[in-house]
């Protein structure tokens, strides 16, 4: 294999040294953003909010009727939650969120999207045939459970609050925050109960 | 499950943290947007519509070919590249020619971003804004 960068290296590597000879941007700038998303904005944030939840009846009401603010008053950074809506799974109802345009995605709460959200074939097929995705992705609903497909956007951003799972009635709730997972949170995953 | 690549190599982790950045450049561009955005030079919902075009392109481009991978930060790139030079912060033939400079390099010469930087690969990938 040549050493050679690929064209794309080349290219924001271009864009770069031009910003910064500019004095558009600098590499600090560039390096502090990097650094807020792989370390202080990530799916914890959400899954402090799920936990709470779990726990807190009034919280949970709270957090179903105005995300958005909740998200503000616990001061999650990462931005991208103009407006956030959380969906409440329950026995009969299963929430999935999906952009079908790009990728839109609640940062502030799950970190970076993984992926597969941003696959063409994730963003049209959860839409088309949700049951039959979710399956392929391992979890298998009850026929008796509906699913609702919810479609993120520039405006709204949509986070899934999952079933807490049955044997986790003495965990606190740190504990509970441990066991949530983003794929749960965009709703593609159950919460295992824990071992 | 076959066009969808959630299976073998693409399947979606078990464990929150994934590694979407396949390459240090993908990071690279991401900051380099979100940077742009923060600092007002362009909003998110301006470069969404870059990227949604860019996209949209890109699955016209591949309609029915399923040995393609899809190129996500291909697109964002696209669309970078297309909105700053839209907004006339960087020109095309100043990023063709820097371009060139940069590949005419040394051999071996500390460049290149995959290589040289530890710019963290989060969880995630992103692209973001949105977008």
């Amino acid at each position: 294999m040549s050493d050679q960068p690929s064209p794309q290296s080349l290219r924001t590597e271009a864009i770069e040294t031009l910003l910064i000879e500019k004095n558009l941007l600098t590499s600090a700038a560039i390096d502090t953003v990097l650094t807020t998303f792989s370390e202080q904005v990530g799916p914890m944030n959400g899954a402090k909010l799920v936990a709470r939840a779990w726990v807190d009846a009034r919280f949970k009401a709270r957090l179903l009727e105005d995300a958005t603010t909740i998200v503000q008053e616990y001061g999650f950074e990462g931005g991208q939650v103009d407006k956030l809506i959380v969906k409440a799974c329950t026995e009969s109802v299963h929430h999935v969120v999906v952009c079908t345009l790009c990728s839109c995605y609640p940062w502030a709460v799950l970190g970076l999207p993984p992926r597969w959200y941003k696959d063409p074939g994730y963003r049209s097929r959860i839409v088309r045939e949700p049951r039959k995705v979710l399956t392929e992705m391992g979890l298998s609903l009850p026929e008796t459970t509906s699913i609702k497909v919810w479609d993120s956007s520039a405006e709204i951003r949509y986070m899934v609050l999952p079933l807490r799972p049955a044997g986790t009635e003495a965990l606190d709730e740190t504990a509970l925050a441990e066991l949530i997972t983003r794929d749960a949170m965009i709703g593609v995953a159950a919460i295992e109960t824990p071992s | 499950m076959s066009d969808l690549g959630l299976q073998g190599e693409t399947a979606p982790p078990m464990r929150n943290g994934e590694m979407v950045f396949e390459a240090p450049w993908q990071n690279r561009l991401f900051g380099i947007a979100q940077a742009m955005c923060e600092q007002g030079f362009f909003d998110q919902d301006t470069f969404r519509v870059y990227l949604i075009r860019a996209i949209a392109q890109w699955e016209a481009e591949h309609l029915g070919r399923t040995d393609q991978v899809y190129a996500y930060f291909d697109c964002f790139q696209v669309a970078l590249t297309q909105l700053l030079h839209d907004t006339a912060l960087i020109d095309a033939n100043a990023l063709a020619h820097r371009e060139l400079e940069l590949k005419a390099r040394p051999h071996g010469h500390d460049h290149n971003h995959d290589h040289n930087h530890n710019h963290g690969h989060g969880h995630g990938h992103g692209h973001g804004h949105d977008h």
